[in-house]
């Protein structure tokens, strides 16, 4: 076991960065990436659409978000926290169902797939 | 030149007849109806709603028809004899009304059977409304004499028989339904089909008897009619008797008058609706045709239109008898239609059943599968509009998807409105109900949304979703038993629709079943009743995606988001070997370790990318997963037992070792755990899980429903002095039964509660086969059993299940870095905020030191 202080993540300028292959990435099952001391939750959906949100769940303070079940209420495409079941709108970061908490919300970064490769963009829209 | 019309009859299908015959014929005509009954022709199909209030003016046909000049209805007034070389009707009042076209529509009479006392005075046929009125003066004069319910006995169970039924009961009175065959609607229904209607009979308050030949109806002293006496001399009480065995077509006049007429009754008609004299037609009831004379109104108002066709110089023809017909018991669907009974050469029958829930339904294909020949629909006749129209053409969709279940029953529980629901919250039943009554909420979410209750552990919803349930209930409101916006089925129907249609995948469930791509409620229940229906590897294809976290990573999520470990110890029993492997392993991966209520060893602490790392040591050591993370089994717990206890009467570790082999992996609507105790000490504590058994000197008792938890509630005895293989295969199908019935998240002890009859009519199914099913749950526990494997060491054997287990995609062995620990009584737990604030001594996410 090793001891340390946790120090706050430093953040560089704009940037796109690549991250991964998309094959790396399966359908409606999320994936978690680390980019810059940033947790980054990333989703693959049925019409190759792509989202990168917050892995930290607000409600729980743990980085699950990646690991939760992908669906869809009514029009929208969604995530549900695993840990206490809030549900994200996976385009806007918005709570749809905060199961009786305050709405929070999850920040949403630019994603895009080039030709294989999925590039994020670094401090994009925090 | 007009043509001279006279029609004997005025039922429902001269009604039709004349009204066609006015829209349609443009010459001059005289038509003349003769009807004995002092009314206008009335519906004779609706007659029962008499009972629910309708007036016989509600019943009247469209009168406005014979406001036509050329129309002159004479009711009341009965055709007593025809001459047909002079064309010339007379009738009781001696009016001769002289014709070009007689038309006979005389219908039937409704038979009497030949027994001693069916002529007494409280003995009804059901046939007109003269027949209802007295019935109905009869029961209110009887229950008012006898300051009781009157006791109503329907001798004849087929449609009409039924229909009568209700009427009694409508009226207050008792009502028992005799069928001298073996099963009801004879004539519509095969023998399955007329078993499951039974039950739906009998479950309505309307007692059956078939195999009954009725010998006589007896009378008291006082002439009343008192019992209904039985061929094997048996007797049932009875202050009123209403007899269904059938029609007879009335075609008295035609006989007199020398018409050709089927030996078996029925005036013989060609497919022109004519007689043997081309200037007589017949139509409806009376009428034979193909030697057959049919008590349906469809047949006779198809015949009408063929008679006035043919009348107005036209070719029309008449294609047969549809014999497809529905029951109007207002509660229980029955339908029939086209060749229910499969007499077609090569068809093919599909048959879906479920005793359980009181449906049987069968469609007849052409021998190719393609063609819907006819079926048999009962307890969920919503099909039969779709389907009778279909009828010799091809059937287009999957038959299975007409075969699926469209009924649910939510259970109800009362609790006083004080009683704290939502222990997390501390939300209670009163505010529940208030959120319904007074907020406006409709459904559970909105009540957690709006109360908080059931937002924290979840362990309450189930309770919530009840009381939301019976309050909408009570405010006149429907509850949905919908499972989520995605599914308008049930879990219980859904599992149906899923074992009925064999769909394997998520995706085609839902695309046939459902809408949109589902969500964190119906993936994991799919996944669980897919897991139940064909087994394969939680981690298989689609399967994946469908998995809570804990599913999908076979651990247990834990606050920070890493999680607990739990290899399987079947009934408690560790070796000092595996002992040590466990504890090298939480010391080398740095776990908190406790011993949990189910006599195993958890481990904390492990991330994700340390899981597969974790589990290929324990596998190693011949441990296996403990699905302690699964809605499905948990534990078997037990005492020592025989093997060393001084009082033990059995061996209750090795039964829970047996037991604990035989169930693990089981997926079920919720998670599940068992006790053994070798002896009534109960040691165990084996009545406080949904199946604990309890060694007696006569062997095991059994006992089911029990429940710790946040509502405790003791099992209850399902069967006494079982050998072994017994308490094992009555095991086996109250879980199967409980997989397959139960609402989502249902544990057993609620469902228990919920279940038709409870305890008894657990014991009627598992025990007795009530229901017919016990061969089926037993093959599907067998294939359970046959097809377990274990997950993790499957897991470990496929690199593509182990890419799952990386901390980060772009660098899959570093740890997340924001665990943060703090050291407490010798082991490591989750850093609380205010700890991390502080930025005091923490350990980093627990970092491994050995690696073998
Ligand atoms: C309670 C009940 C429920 C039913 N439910 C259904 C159902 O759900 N579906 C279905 O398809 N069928 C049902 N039936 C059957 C259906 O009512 C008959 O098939 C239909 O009424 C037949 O029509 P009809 O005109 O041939 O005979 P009727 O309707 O019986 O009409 C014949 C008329 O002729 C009169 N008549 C007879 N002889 C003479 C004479 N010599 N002079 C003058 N008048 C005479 C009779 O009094 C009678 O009014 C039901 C019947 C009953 C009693």
């Amino acid at each position: 076991m090793s001891t340390q202080t946790l120090s706050p993540a430093t953040r560089s300028s704009t940037e796109w960065t690549r991250v991964c292959a998309l094959g790396d990435l399966e359908v409606e099952r999320g994936r978690a990436a680390l980019v810059d001391g940033d947790q980054v939750a990333l989703f693959l959906l049925p019409d190759g659409s792509l989202h990168a949100l917050d892995n930290h769940d607000p409600y729980s303070g743990a980085n699950v978000i990646s690991r939760g079940i992908v669906g869809t209420r009514g029009s929208r495409a969604t995530v549900a926290s695993p840990m206490y079941k809030q549900v994200f709108d996976l385009r806007s970061g918005t709570c749809v169902d905060p199961r009786g908490k305050e709405h929070r919300r999850l920040h949403v970064w630019p994603i895009e797939d080039r030709g294989g490769e999925v590039y994020l963009l670094r401090g994009g829209a925090r | 030149m007009s043509a001279r019309i006279v029609v004997i009859g005025a039922g429902m299908v001269a009604h039709r007849f004349v009204d066609s015959l006015v829209t349609r014929a443009e010459e001059k005509l005289e038509v003349t109806v003769l009807g004995d009954e002092s009314c206008h022709p009335y519906d004779r199909v609706g007659l029962t709603r008499f009972f629910d209030g309708a007036t016989a003016e509600d019943l009247t046909l469209p009168a406005t028809i014979f406001e036509d000049p050329r129309i002159t209805l004479h009711s009341g007034d009965a055709a007593t004899a025809i001459d047909r070389e002079a064309r010339t009707v007379t009738t009781a009042a001696g009016t001769v009304h002289p014709y070009d076209h007689l038309v006979l529509a005389t219908g039937s009479y409704a038979a009497r059977p030949p027994v001693q006392g069916a002529e007494l005075d409280g003995c009804f046929v059901y046939r007109t409304l003269g027949d209802v009125e007295g019935l109905r003066a009869h029961v209110a004069r009887r229950s008012a004499e006898l300051s009781r319910p009157a006791r109503g006995v329907v001798i004849g169970g087929g449609l009409l028989g039924l229909e009568a039924a209700g009427a009694l009961q409508g009226m207050d009175a008792e009502a028992t339904v005799v069928q001298s065959g073996d099963r009801l609607m004879s004539a519509q229904l095969d023998l399955p089909a007329g078993g499951v209607l039974q039950r739906l009979i009998e479950q309505r308050g309307i007692a059956v008897r078939t195999r009954s030949r009725t010998s006589a109806v007896l009378a008291g002293e006082d002439g009343e009619v008192r019992a209904v006496a039985f061929a094997d001399g048996s007797e049932v009480e009875a202050d009123v008797v209403v007899l269904t065995v059938g029609v007879r077509p009335r075609d008295e006049l035609a006989r007199a008058a020398g018409l050709d007429c089927h030996e078996r009754g029925g005036v013989t008609i060609d497919a022109g609706c004519v007689t043997s004299d081309p200037a007589v037609l017949a139509i409806g009831e009376v009428a034979s045709f193909d030697g057959q004379c049919v008590g349906l109104v469809a047949p006779g108002y198809a015949m009408a239109e063929v008679a006035c066709d043919r009348i107005l110089g036209g070719e029309a023809t008449f294609g047969g008898y549809d014999l497809s017909a529905k029951l109007k018991l207002s509660g229980v669907e029955v339908a029939s239609f086209g060749d229910a009974f499969a007499t077609t050469p090569g068809a093919l029958d599909v048959v879906y059943t479920d005793p359980v829930g009181g449906v049987h339904k069968k469609l007849v294909l052409s021998d190719d599968a393609k063609t819907l020949l006819g079926g048999m629909l009962v307890g969920d006749a919503s099909a039969y509009g779709a389907l009778r129209p279909l009828v010799g053409s091809a059937l287009g969709a999957d038959p299975a998807a007409y075969l699926l279940p469209a009924d649910a029953a939510a259970p109800t529980a009362e609790l006083p409105d004080e009683a704290v629901v939502c222990s997390c919250s501390s939300v209670t039943a009163g505010t529940i109900r208030d959120a319904v009554r007074v907020d406006g909420c409709t459904d559970p979410a909105e009540v957690t949304a709006c109360t908080k209750a059931g937002a924290t552990c979840g362990s309450c919803l189930v309770m919530v979703k009840s009381l939301v349930g019976t309050e909408l209930t009570r405010m006149g409101r429907t509850v949905s038993t919908a499972l989520c916006e995605h599914f308008e089925l049930s879990r219980r129907q859904l599992f149906d629709a899923v074992r009925v249609s064999e769909l394997t995948t998520f995706s085609a469930v839902i695309e046939r079943f459902g809408r949109g791509r589902g969500c964190d409620i119906c993936k994991p229940v799919l996944a669980s009743i897919l897991a139940v229906l064909t087994p394969s590897h939680v981690l298989d294809g689609e399967n994946a995606t469908l998995q809570d976290t804990n599913d999908h990573v076979m651990a247990n999520m834990q606050k920070d988001g890493t999680y607990s470990v739990v290899p399987r110890m079947p009934g408690g029993e560790v070796t000092p070997e595996g002992l040590i492997v466990v504890g090298e392993v939480a010391r080398d991966f740095g776990l908190y370790t406790k011993i949990t209520g189910g006599q195993r060893v958890d481990m904390f602490g492990a991330r994700l990318e340390e899981l597969p790392l974790i589990w290929q040591r324990l596998v190693d050591a011949g441990f296996e997963s403990g699905h302690a993370y699964g809605k499905s089994l948990r534990t078997v717990k037990s005492c020592v037992g025989s093997a060393w206890c001084r009082y033990g009467v059995l061996d209750s570790t090795g039964m829970a070792v047996r037991l604990e082999l035989r169930y693990r992996g089981l997926r079920a609507p919720h998670k599940f755990k068992l006790g053994v105790s070798g002896c009534a000490r109960e040691c165990a504590e084996a009545r406080g899980k949904d199946a604990g058994i309890i060694a007696t000197a006569q062997g095991w008792n059994l006992y089911v429903g029990g429940n710790g938890g946040a509502t405790p509630r003791h099992a209850e005895l399902l069967a006494e002095g079982l050998d072994d293989d017994t308490l094992i295969r009555t095991l086996d199908r109250y879980f199967m039964y409980y997989i397959r019935t139960a609402d989502k998240l249902q544990r057993t002890a609620p469902w228990l509660e919920a279940l038709d009859g409870g305890i008894d009519g657990l014991r009627e199914v598992v025990m007795e086969d009530s229901l017919g099913i016990c061969a089926d749950l037993d093959a599907a526990m067998d294939r359970h059993v046959e097809h377990y494997e274990d997950e993790w060491a499957a897991t470990l054997a496929d690199p593509a299940k182990l890419a799952r287990f990386s901390s980060f995609v772009n660098a899959p062995t570093t740890p997340d870095p924001s665990l943060a620990y703090v050291p407490e009584r010798g082991q490591v737990r989750p850093a609380r905020p205010d700890e991390r604030r502080s930025g005091e001594v923490l350990i980093a996410g627990t970092t491994l030191e050995v690696r073998r």
